[in-house]
């Protein structure tokens, strides 16, 4: 491959993120792109996602990780998108210059008109949550464990403990199981679990896997592999409560105790991040802090379904090709005269965090309910002025809510600002 | 197999790699065996890290002596080994009267060990340099020679230099038996049986029981446990110095300390326990840390923390090195109770036991040693030229295994290919950093553990996290035969 010292579009990641954003922008008329993928192929973790139950909004249909990934692989190639796999970045800096090593190109600085962040998420590990006992092995984070399993071909135990409730926890709770093992119990510190109901149903549930909600590990035994954790009851500030203690013989401990957007890059440009999402703070064209690079999918907030990390990236592909259209004059609204969305009660993480006054289409709102709350509204006001209203059953943090205010519905904004909540009926 | 040798040192912790490598330099078999299944599994790779200047030891003590002997050496020492080092200064904060009382009192002890540029500060003073500490600490010490490294680095290039020149090194050999001979030691360690002239004792948690066996003595060693918090980079600029509190009986309490990696150390407990292999965290411990440490660091929190351990020291009720000839057993030397300031003294512990062996034998010098292999800068903190640079020497730079910490392919198996090189996935992370970020061996575990199999030609079933049981994974998925015709 030849490089060029200058391209339109830089993409960070070729997980679904990336590949939406690609296609986007390519099929906007981003005739320069590149994108950077540090895995030896595209597809991002869909690859070791070998479950189905992908692409039901966006397909109509199941499918498994790594078909849903194919059709954007398939089609980024028909659009001859270049894919530079097996390919780390380093940094990329405020003016968009985006350094990146691979075996094959050595150590390279190309700059870039815009950037898309699609670096997507990691998942939270055993240090993060302070549990006391020893570090022998056979503790993984629950996509380490489905890496092993799904895309080389290894068992990593086989008596199993999962602690926590997030999505690949309980995936790999069934995958375990399938492949033979002892899946012994799903431990869970909050009242609820963070994964999906029907990933409750199917993974745990028609398997006759426990599910230990309010409870944690609170130790962990012993010396070179596992043999014993012990799980205790929480109280309702999340401390154990003595005297609740249960012993599982196990060789193995899966970790899904949450993910964390993977934003060191982004830290490095200087893009203003937020707390609530650990992402970016974006617009709702998905531009940064930084003009010319945005950012979509896990990497700015972590998603419950691919779907709509698809669709939030190909608005991002469409954003940043408008940007490298329209040049750096034509900049959206002042930052001063933009509105700030902010979290209310039962609200956390919204994103977009800003909008231009005068969008030129609806504005797609999603954030994660704080909590479980049962025959409610998710409203969006402004002062005393209700925006939008949207009813349901039931919200839970392991769902997203994804609302779309009508770009007119702007005009009866006051003071500049925005907020969501969840409001009990 | 059954091995002679001049010399056998018993235990490659800290004070094993600094004997061996000062012994390399004379014309001698040396070899050394470790019940580890790697360098520095002891109190070597679970410590405070810290180079103290020497205030703190009883004048006249092995320790005094030894420490600030050892501490003078370590500049050169890491200079030339390329292991990191670097003088980050401490300072002692005094919470209350009585503790100002007690600054005066480490001042005047640290005067009489030869401690140089020793100081008290004003409250003023010692905020100034550390905005974050406790506003309500009453004054401090300055200790602008205290050092910290990584204390597990420093072992692995002090084997590796004695390895090239000649010294053996045996793990997984745990000394079961230890016995006198007509003309000196014999050894039963595993499979082996190791004959010696001359028997060193270096053998941490366990060297009061060769002591005993070589002298009939009652030594008991107490097995003093700390338990550690370590923080993400992001907690990084909180302290530039080491930050200890005042001592007390059980030790140095409990100091909140950058690291030369640039994470933040909290830590250590002290608590007596009976199994010197009890290397687990409790959760008493580490919310005592929480507690005691706020005290130097009232805004504390450990939301960045990337893992907790714990190591145990090997305590001595006399409270001080036991470092020399053993008494009354000719042929045999010792270094026993090395606990804090063990590691700062371990250059001095090496060279003076290393020069009671050679007279002892009538040692001669080598004239010429071979070079160390200076290990190549890190690529995280090499330029985008020396990047470059390093890509087009070796492709492999190109291959980022780790991505918190930016650890490369070629670095991976460079650590795998040291003379004494790392067998373990842990044995990587110590010689290389990959796994020690805030993802914690997530990504890159898979990745190294391929790697390993690939240089040791074995299996990924065959590759151990750290101690020889710690298997990775049970087996394939499916049996080998099946896995042929799928």
């Amino acid at each position: 491959m030849i490089f060029q010292d200058k391209v339109d579009l830089i993409i960070v990641g070729a997980g679904p993120a990336g590949l939406a954003a690609a296609i986007a922008a390519r099929e906007s008329g981003v005739s320069s792109l590149l994108v950077l993928e540090r895995e030896n192929e595209p597809g991002g973790i869909l690859r070791q996602c070998i479950h189905n139950g992908f692409g039901l909004h966006r397909f109509s249909e199941e499918l498994t990780g790594p078909e849903y990934a194919w059709r954007d692989i398939v089609r980024a190639r028909e659009l001859d998108i270049p894919i530079l796999c097996s390919t780390t970045v380093l940094s990329v800096s405020k003016d968009r210059k985006v350094s990146f090593v691979s075996k094959e190109a050595g150590f390279r600085s190309v700059q870039a008109g815009a950037v898309i962040l699609a670096m997507g998420c990691r998942e939270r590990p055993r240090g993060s949550l302070c549990t006391p006992g020893t570090r022998c092995a056979g503790i993984y984070s629950a996509g380490t464990a489905q890496r092993f399993v799904n895309l080389e071909g290894w068992m990593p135990g086989k008596r199993v403990v999962i602690l926590g409730s997030g999505d690949i926890g309980l995936i790999m709770a069934r995958r375990m199981k399938l492949q033979g093992a002892e899946v012994l119990a799903c431990v869970e510190i909050m009242p609820y679990s963070s994964g999906l109901n029907r990933n409750i149903v199917q993974c745990l549930e028609d398997y006759r896997i426990p599910l230990y909600l309010e409870h944690t590990v609170t130790n962990i035994v012993g010396r070179d592999r596992l043999e014993k954790v012990t799980i205790s009851r929480v109280d309702s500030n999340r401390r154990p409560i003595p005297g609740t203690e249960k012993d599982f013989d196990c060789d193995t401990l899966l970790l899904s105790c949450g993910l964390i957007p993977e934003n060191e890059l982004t830290r490095g440009i200087g893009v203003e991040l937020s707390a609530a999402t650990s992402g970016a703070v974006v617009t709702e064209k998905l531009e940064t802090s930084v003009p010319g690079i945005f950012a979509c999918g896990n990497v700015l907030h972590v998603h419950d379904l691919v779907d709509y990390v698809s669709e939030e990236s190909f608005a991002a592909g469409h954003a940043a090709a408008a940007y490298l259209k329209a040049g750096a004059a034509a900049a959206s609204a002042a930052p001063e005269n933009r509105i700030h969305v902010t979290d209310g009660p039962g609200v956390r993480g919204t994103v977009p965090q800003l909008i231009d006054p005068d969008p030129e289409a609806d504005i797609r709102l999603m954030f994660r309910p704080s909590g479980v709350f049962r025959n409610s509204t998710a409203v969006v006001k402004s002062g005393e002025t209700i925006l939008m209203k949207k009813k349901a059953m039931i919200f839970t943090p392991g769902e997203m809510v994804s609302l779309s205010l009508p770009a007119a519905r702007l005009a009866d904004v006051v003071n500049g600002s925005i907020e969501l909540s969840i409001e009990r009926n | 197999m059954n091995y002679k040798t001049d010399i056998l040192i018993i235990g490659a912790g800290i004070s094993g790699c600094s004997l061996a490598r000062e012994l390399s330099r004379f014309k001698a078999d040396v070899a050394v065996i470790d019940r580890g299944n790697d360098l520095a599994e002891g109190a070597t790779k679970a410590n405070s890290g810290i180079v103290h200047a020497g205030y703190d030891a009883k004048p006249g003590s092995n320790k005094a002596r030894l420490n600030v002997a050892g501490a003078q050496m370590f500049p050169a020492l890491c200079e030339l080994l390329g292991v990191p080092y670097r003088q980050a200064g401490a300072l002692v904060i005094a919470l209350n009267g009585q503790d100002r009382a007690m600054l005066e009192a480490l001042l005047e002890r640290g005067l009489k060990n030869g401690v140089q540029q020793l100081s008290i500060l004003s409250r003023e003073e010692a905020l100034a340099m550390e905005p974050r500490l406790n506003p309500e600490l009453v004054a401090a010490m300055s200790v602008p020679t205290s050092g910290i490294v990584s204390p597990y680095e420093l072992a692995f290039a002090m084997a590796d230099d004695a390895a090239i020149n000649g010294v053996r090194f045996f793990l997984n050999r745990e000394a079961a038996e230890v016995c006198r001979t007509e003309d000196g030691f014999r050894v039963t360690a595993g499979p082996d049986v190791f004959e010696c002239r001359v028997l060193v004792n270096c053998a941490g948690a366990s060297a009061a029981a060769i002591h005993n066996d070589l002298t009939g003595d009652s030594l008991e060693m107490i097995h003093r446990r700390g338990q550690y918090y370590l923080l993400d980079h992001a907690a990084s600029d909180v302290f530039s110095r080491t930050i200890f509190q005042c001592p007390s009986a059980m030790g140095k309490g409990v100091l909140v300390s950058p690291t030369v990696h640039g994470n933040l150390l909290i830590g250590p407990t002290a608590e007596d326990i009976p199994d010197p292999l009890d290397t687990a965290t409790t959760q008493e411990g580490l919310d005592n840390i929480l507690l005691t440490a706020k005290k130097t660091w009232p805004e504390l929190n450990v939301r960045a923390n990337i893992t907790n351990f714990s190591g145990v020291r090997a305590h001595l009720a006399a409270d001080d090195f036991l470092v020399g000839p053993v008494t009354g057993c000719p042929g045999a030397f010792e270094a026993v109770g090395i606990e804090s300031p063990g590691l700062s003294s371990a250059p001095a512990i090496g060279r003076e036991l290393a020069g009671q062996i050679a007279d002892y034998l009538a040692l001669e010098r080598k004239s010429r040693l071979n070079d160390y292999p200076v290990p190549p800068k890190p690529f995280r903190e090499m330029t985008d030229e020396e990047k470059a640079e390093a890509c087009r020497r070796n492709p492999e730079y190109g291959s980022v295994i780790c991505r918190c910490e930016v650890v490369t392919e070629a670095e991976v198996r460079g650590a795998i290919r040291r003379p004494v090189g790392a067998r373990t996935i842990d044995g990587v992370k110590r010689r290389t950093r990959a796994g020690m970020g805030r993802c914690q061996g997530g990504f890159c575990l898979p990745r190294v553990a391929a790697i390993l199999a690939e240089e040791l030609h074995c299996d990924l079933s065959d590759i151990r996290k750290d101690g020889s049981d710690s298997f990775l994974v049970t087996g394939p998925l499916a049996d080998p035969e099946e896995r042929k015709t799928v």
